[in-house]
């Protein structure tokens, strides 16, 4: 009994991952201005260890930064009639409005196959599609498709041997966020892996809000959409009155 | 200067905004268009999702046809009853195509819709301006000028519940007002124009109005209309974008007044040629948009499309 007890005690007292994810982040919430054009993240950390670096293989880091979950749907244009139209369309169930892994070696390399489908780190895993309609036979050529455009877009983002790791101990990455960001809570993930498998994680949370007119403007649309579109409205007719008003002034001179 | 448009969600150029409605304003003073019909095309070719300009350039059209009305007003040249009767034909169309508008939003059609509708109608203005400018341009230089016969009995008059519109100096039906009204209203709703192009025409031609009240009624129709279509988009598809329409709005204001002034010293029909190109230039961009194989046969839209 007390033996149990001890070894209950002694299973719980050892740390649970001997190398440890120390993190800093250039900051901690994103504000979408007027003026929003984009913007770099920082990411920088340290792994604390109590004991000796292990020798067996070196440490790798890969860091996740994941924007929203949301369902969407893809639409694959074809031609009818002679000109290119939308027809078949695919559900996704969820996927990540922003998505960019940055590693500090070949993504294959650092993370093996099962490791991946267990954390959902690499893009395709990140995304969760679950079925298609029976008329669509190739629903694997949407995700890829939604993974290629939003790669163009920067939305997606693959950056391989873009982390510095000095002495398995120091990391430090940018991530370059595009101007068309959504808002939300950008999950953060920072995982230590040796020999493809994950040794440690770490997760966070970047907050990236819209503020101030930006913020007004979209939440009176959404919440208030009347009240937002009589504004509207009162603007443009003041703009068109006070227009014919100010240049009455100049032509009577 | 870039600036993050907070309803359309992507970050734009300001001065290529303000830059578009000075254009588009200078065009509409020299010409007299409401140049909602040039505006929205150019909006998505800069970019902005077809849906939210459809709905700001109709608000952006209450701006400049109020504008426009006030100047009327005091000329006398508005036809309050007509352009009352021509309103309950917009309002009724303008629900009718923000239905239709969010039934095909909902399909994936409607960026389909929005620009097969511009092809058909920027080519037919475009060519009917051409050559009606060419037409002008060798009368000019024939200084002979064939007068226009107005028939003065019509099917028009045929209909039943006629009314006296005194302004006008007209008796006639008051349905081929609201069908007139009705389409006009369709078109704003899924154009984003005022759709002045197509019911100044209708105004002189078939409801045989005097040339004098046509554009300021056309204009008292046209500020209820989209001002009905601005609320009923903010309202269903929250699509209106109020930072967007103040740029267009400052840029277009300022142009149209620049253009009202240029154009009195400018030849008008080699100028008209130049905006009829332009117009099938713009009409010719989207076509083949529709024609050619898209690079991307993909695309991206919000779950379920509401």
């Amino acid at each position: 009994m007390y033996l149990r007890a001890l070894l209950l005690l002694l299973i719980t007292a050892l740390p649970l991952q001997a190398e440890e994810v120390v993190l800093g982040m250039s900051s901690d919430t994103i504000s979408i201005t007027t003026s929003f054009d984009g913007s770099e993240l920082l990411i920088f950390g340290a792994v604390k260890r109590e004991e000796p670096i292990p020798s067996e293989d070196t440490l790798e880091v890969i860091i996740a930064v994941q924007g929203p979950k949301e369902p969407l749907t893809l639409r694959r244009k074809e031609k009818k009639f002679g000109i290119w139209i939308n027809a078949d369309a695919v559900e996704i169930d969820l996927a990540p409005s922003f998505y960019a892994i940055s590693t500090s070696g070949p993504f294959g390399d650092i993370l093996s196959e099962v490791e991946d489908l267990r954390h959902k780190v690499s893009i395709p895993r990140a995304i969760r599609s679950v079925g298609a309609p029976m008329t669509v036979t190739d629903s694997q050529s949407f995700t890829e498709a939604l993974i290629r455009i939003r790669t163009n877009n920067e939305l997606y983002q693959l950056n391989e041997n873009a982390v510095s790791f000095d002495e398995q101990t120091l990391f430090r990455t940018s991530i370059a966020l595009p101007s068309d960001l959504t808002e939300g809570d950008y999950k953060t993930r920072i995982l230590l892996t040796r020999s493809g498998k994950v040794v440690s994680s770490f997760e966070t949370e970047l907050d990236v809000r819209k503020v101030g007119l930006e913020k007004f403007l979209f939440d009176l649309s959404r919440q208030q959409p009347l009240v937002y579109g009589i504004l509207s409205l009162t603007i443009a007719i003041l703009a068109g009155w006070g227009a014919s008003a100010i240049f009455q002034v100049f032509r009577r001179q | 200067m870039h600036i993050y448009l907070p309803i359309a969600e992507v970050s734009v150029n300001a001065f290529v905004l303000l830059g578009l409605g000075g254009l588009v304003g200078v065009l509409s003073g020299m010409f007299g268009v409401g140049g909602g019909f040039l505006m929205t095309p150019l909006l998505f070719f800069i970019g902005i999702p077809p849906a939210v300009a459809v709905a700001t350039e109709a608000n952006q059209i209450v701006a400049s046809s109020f504008s426009g009305v006030l100047a009327h007003f005091k000329r006398k040249t508005v036809d309050l009853k007509m352009g009352s009767i021509l309103l309950v034909g917009g309002l009724i169309g303008a629900a009718l195509g923000v239905w239709l508008f969010n039934y095909l939003k909902s399909m994936g059609q409607v960026d389909l819709l929005v620009k097969l509708c511009y092809v058909v109608f920027l080519g037919i203005i475009g060519s009917l301006m051409f050559i009606e400018s060419l037409n002008a341009i060798r009368r000019s230089k024939k200084s002979t000028t064939t007068a226009t016969k107005r028939r003065d009995r019509t099917w028009v008059h045929a209909l039943p519940f006629k009314m006296r519109f005194r302004t006008s100096g007209l008796y006639i039906s008051i349905i081929p007002p609201i069908l007139v009204g009705l389409f006009v209203g369709v078109l704003a709703a899924i154009m984003g124009v005022g759709g002045g192009f197509v019911m100044v025409p209708a105004m002189i031609y078939i409801l045989g109005m005097p040339t004098k009240v046509v554009i300021g009624t056309s204009l008292f129709q046209i500020i209820f209309v989209t001002g009905f279509t601005t609320l009923l988009h903010a309202t269903t598809n929250y699509t209106v974008d109020m930072a967007l329409a103040v740029l267009l709005l400052v840029g277009g204001v300022i142009g149209a007044q620049i253009g009202a002034r240029v154009g009195v010293h400018l030849k008008a029909e080699q100028l008209r040629i130049l905006l009829a190109i332009m117009v099938m230039g713009v009409c010719f961009k989207l076509a083949l948009d529709l024609l050619l194989m898209p690079s991307e046969l993909y695309s991206i839209a919000a779950a379920g499309g509401h």
